[in-house]
C-alpha cells in the first residue's frame, strides 16, 4: 500500500547508460497540490504535469531537453567534467559518488548544442536532483563554457535553471563561480546575443542572484518557488509572516520581477517565438 | 556599554590581566605601595601571551575577530585611510540604503570613488546600518557610484563588511538577487582601476556583489564565506553549536583564501587585531592598496578589463574526462 503513495520518482528517457531503467518505480504519484492519484506513466506522457490541476512536477535535466529541442538535435558537450573536493570538504567525495551512481548524472547541469524549431541554440539545463542543483566549480565552468560557446558560434543561450544555489562543499570556489558566469554574459551582451533565463521550481540562493536574472528575458514556469533567502531565514530573520504566494513565480510576476510565466507545454513553442524575434528571423 | 561583553572567549585570559594591571595601579597611586616593577612585569606578561594567542588562532576565532564590536568599520578605514570623503546617498529610486554607502574621496591627492558596507556601533547606529546587511537599494546604490566613477575616470575603492544581504519580505519584493546579479555583470564593464578590502566579513553573495574587481584584498583576521558558519553546521550536522567545525571544513579565513588564489594578498593587522591598533591596521592597508592602484594604473583600461575577466574566469579546479 505504501509504494502506492512513494516519493515521485523522475523517468527518464533511455540514454546510453540505461541503468536508471532497471529501478523499479511507483506505479503511482499523488499530486502535492491537488491529491490526485496519477498514473506515473500518463504523467510522463503529460509532460509531468498534473492531468487535473495543471501542477507542475519536476522533471529531470533529459527530459526537459527533449521536450523543448527538436527530435535528436541534442549534441552534449563537456560532458567528462568533474567536481573536486579541492577543500577537502568532509564527506563531499562520498557524497559526489553516491549522487554520480544515483542519479547517473556527472553534475547539476547538462550542457550542449541544439535547435528550436530549427533555430541554433546553446542550451544548459539544470538538474535539482543532483545535491540540490547546487552550484560548484563544474555547473560554473558548464554554463560559462555553453555561454562563450553561444558567443562563438553567434547563436542563442537558453538556461535552463533549477537549484538551491551555491554549492557549500566547494566553500569560496562556489561563490565565484557566480561572478564567473556573469563576466561571460557580460560579453554576450556586448555581441549583442539573446539570452534567454528560464526559471524553474525551485531557484534560489547564488544561482537567481547570478545568471538566472541576467536573461534578456526571465521565464517561469507556473508555481515555481523562486527568491534570493529561503522562506524560513526570512522568517527567523525579520519574525514576520510571509506574504501569502510569497516567492511564488505568480509574486514575482505581479511585482514585475518576472518577464512571463509560461506553461510547460507551451515553452518550447514560446522560447521559439522569441528567438526568431530576438533574432530578427 | 558594558565592555565585559566585547571581551571574545580566547581574549579573557588577557582581559583578566588586564584588570589585574589597572587594580594595581589604583592602589598603587592611593597608597604608594611601589609596584611599578609588579606592573611592568605583567605588561610584558601580557604582550607576550597577546601575540601568542594572535599567532595560533582558529578559524573560528578568525569568525569572531572579524565580528568584533570594536573592529574598524568601512567608515574608520576611509576616515584614516582617505581624505575628503563626501557621501552620495541613495539609488534614485526607492531609498537611501545605510547598510552601503559610498561617496567621493581623495587617496593621496588623487580623486577617488569609494564604496563599502557599513556596521553600527551601538544599539540605535546598528539598527540604521541594519546590522551591515544592504537591501537591493544599497547595490544599485553602489552600481550607480561605479558607474558615475567609469565616466569620470575614479579608480573605485569597495569594502566588504557584511553577514549577508539582507533576508527580508521587501528585499524580495525588490528583487535583491537581480540586483546582486547586475552588480555581478556590469562590474565586468567599469573601465578604472577597481580594488575590494575584505575587511570584516564576507558574507556570500552580499558581500560578492561589489568584490567583483581587479584586485581583491583581505584583511588578516577577516573571512570571505559562501554561507556563514552557522548556516553551514545548521545544513550539515543540524546543529548550530557545530559552527566552529563549519568555520574550519569551509576554508573561509584570510591564508587560506589566499592559498587557493581566491584573495590577492593579505593585509596584516597589528598583534591583538584591527581593533586593538586601528591605526596601524589602517597603515598598513594603505600601503597595499597604494601599491596595487600604482600597478593596476599602467595597464591599458581594455587591458584592464580583460584580466579582470581573465581572473575569475579561472577560479576552480575540475577534473576533464574524456
Amino acid at each position: 500500500m505504501k509504494a502506492i503513495f512513494k516519493k515521485p520518482s523522475y523517468s527518464s528517457p533511455p540514454t546510453t547508460r540505461s541503468r536508471k531503467l532497471e529501478i523499479p518505480k511507483g506505479l503511482w504519484i499523488k499530486c502535492p497540490s491537488c491529491g490526485e492519484s496519477i498514473y506515473n506513466q500518463q504523467l510522463d506522457e503529460n509532460s509531468r504535469v498534473c492531468t487535473k490541476c495543471d501542477y507542475h512536477f519536476a522533471m529531470n535535466a533529459r527530459a526537459r531537453l527533449q521536450l523543448v529541442l527538436d527530435p535528436d538535435s541534442f549534441a552534449e558537450e563537456d560532458a567528462g567534467l568533474e567536481a573536486v573536493n579541492a577543500l577537502d570538504f568532509p564527506k563531499y567525495t562520498e557524497r559526489l559518488a553516491v549522487e554520480r551512481e544515483k542519479k547517473c548524472l556527472k553534475d547539476a547541469v547538462i550542457s550542449g548544442t541544439g535547435r528550436i524549431k530549427d533555430m541554433p541554440v546553446s542550451v544548459a539545463v539544470m538538474d535539482f536532483s543532483f545535491l540540490g542543483g547546487s552550484m560548484g566549480v563544474v555547473v560554473g565552468e558548464k554554463i560559462t563554457r555553453a555561454i562563450e560557446r553561444g558567443a562563438q558560434q553567434k547563436i542563442p543561450m537558453i538556461t535552463f535553471s533549477s537549484s538551491g544555489g551555491a554549492r557549500m562543499h566547494e566553500g569560496a570556489f562556489s561563490l565565484m563561480q557566480m561572478a564567473k558566469v556573469s563576466g561571460a554574459l557580460m560579453r554576450l551582451s556586448q555581441a549583442k546575443l539573446p539570452f534567454i533565463s528560464v526559471l524553474l521550481d525551485p531557484t534560489t540562493g547564488g544561482v537567481t542572484a547570478s545568471f538566472a536574472t541576467l536573461g534578456d528575458l526571465n521565464i517561469a514556469e507556473p508555481g515555481a518557488m523562486i527568491g534570493f533567502a529561503g522562506p524560513r531565514v526570512i522568517k527567523e530573520t525579520t519574525h514576520q509572516d510571509l506574504p501569502k504566494g510569497f516567492q511564488t513565480a505568480e509574486f514575482l510576476l505581479a511585482h514585475g520581477l518576472i518577464d512571463k510565466i509560461v506553461h510547460r507545454k507551451q515553452m518550447r513553442a514560446t522560447l521559439a517565438s522569441f528567438l526568431s524575434c530576438l533574432t530578427k528571423k | 556599554m558594558d565592555s565585559s561583553i566585547q571581551v571574545l572567549e580566547f581574549e579573557k585570559p588577557l582581559a583578566e590581566l588586564e584588570r589585574m594591571i589597572a587594580h594595581l595601579r589604583s592602589h598603587n597611586n592611593q597608597h604608594d605601595l611601589k609596584v611599578e616593577k609588579e606592573i611592568s612585569n605583567l605588561e610584558s606578561k601580557i604582550g607576550k601571551l597577546r601575540s601568542d594567542i594572535y599567532s595560533n588562532l582558529n578559524p573560528w576565532q578568525r569568525v569572531q575577530i572579524a565580528r568584533h564590536p570594536k573592529r574598524p568599520y568601512t567608515l574608520d578605514y576611509v576616515g584614516l585611510c582617505f581624505e575628503e570623503f563626501n557621501e552620495i546617498h541613495g539609488d534614485r529610486l526607492f531609498s537611501d540604503d545605510q547598510a552601503l554607502i559610498g561617496g567621493t574621496a581623495r587617496f593621496q591627492g588623487e580623486a577617488v570613488m569609494v564604496i563599502g558596507h557599513q556596521k553600527g556601533r551601538d544599539t540605535k547606529e546598528r539598527t540604521k546600518r541594519n546590522f551591515g546587511m544592504a537591501n537591493p537599494e544599497g547595490y544599485r546604490k553602489a552600481l550607480r557610484l561605479m558607474k558615475m566613477a567609469d565616466k569620470f575616470g575614479l579608480p573605485v575603492f569597495t569594502f566588504v563588511d557584511t553577514p549577508g544581504a539582507f533576508p527580508g519580505i521587501g528585499a524580495e519584493e525588490r528583487h535583491i538577487s537581480e540586483a546582486i546579479a547586475v552588480n555581478l555583470r556590469e562590474m565586468f564593464a567599469v573601465k578604472v582601476p577597481m580594488l575590494c578590502t575584505i575587511i570584516g566579513e564576507g558574507g556570500s553573495g552580499g558581500a560578492l556583489g561589489i568584490a567583483v574587481t581587479d584586485r581583491v584584498l583581505i584583511m588578516e583576521n577577516a573571512y570571505y564565506s559562501v554561507i556563514s558558519p552557522e548556516g553551514c553546521a545548521a545544513i550539515l550536522w543540524k546543529d548550530r553549536s557545530h559552527s566552529a567545525k563549519a568555520a574550519e571544513a569551509l576554508k573561509i579565513t584570510a591564508p587560506d583564501l589566499l592559498k587557493h588564489g581566491l584573495v590577492d594578498e593579505v593585509i596584516p593587522e597589528p598583534v591583538g587585531g584591527a581593533h586593538y591598533k586601528p591605526e596601524v591596521a589602517a597603515q598598513n592597508l594603505k600601503v597595499v592598496l597604494a601599491k596595487h592602484l600604482g600597478e593596476l594604473k599602467k595597464l591599458p583600461l581594455e587591458r584592464l578589463i580583460e584580466l579582470r575577466f581573465e581572473k575569475f574566469r579561472k577560479m576552480g579546479s575540475f577534473l576533464e574526462k574524456r
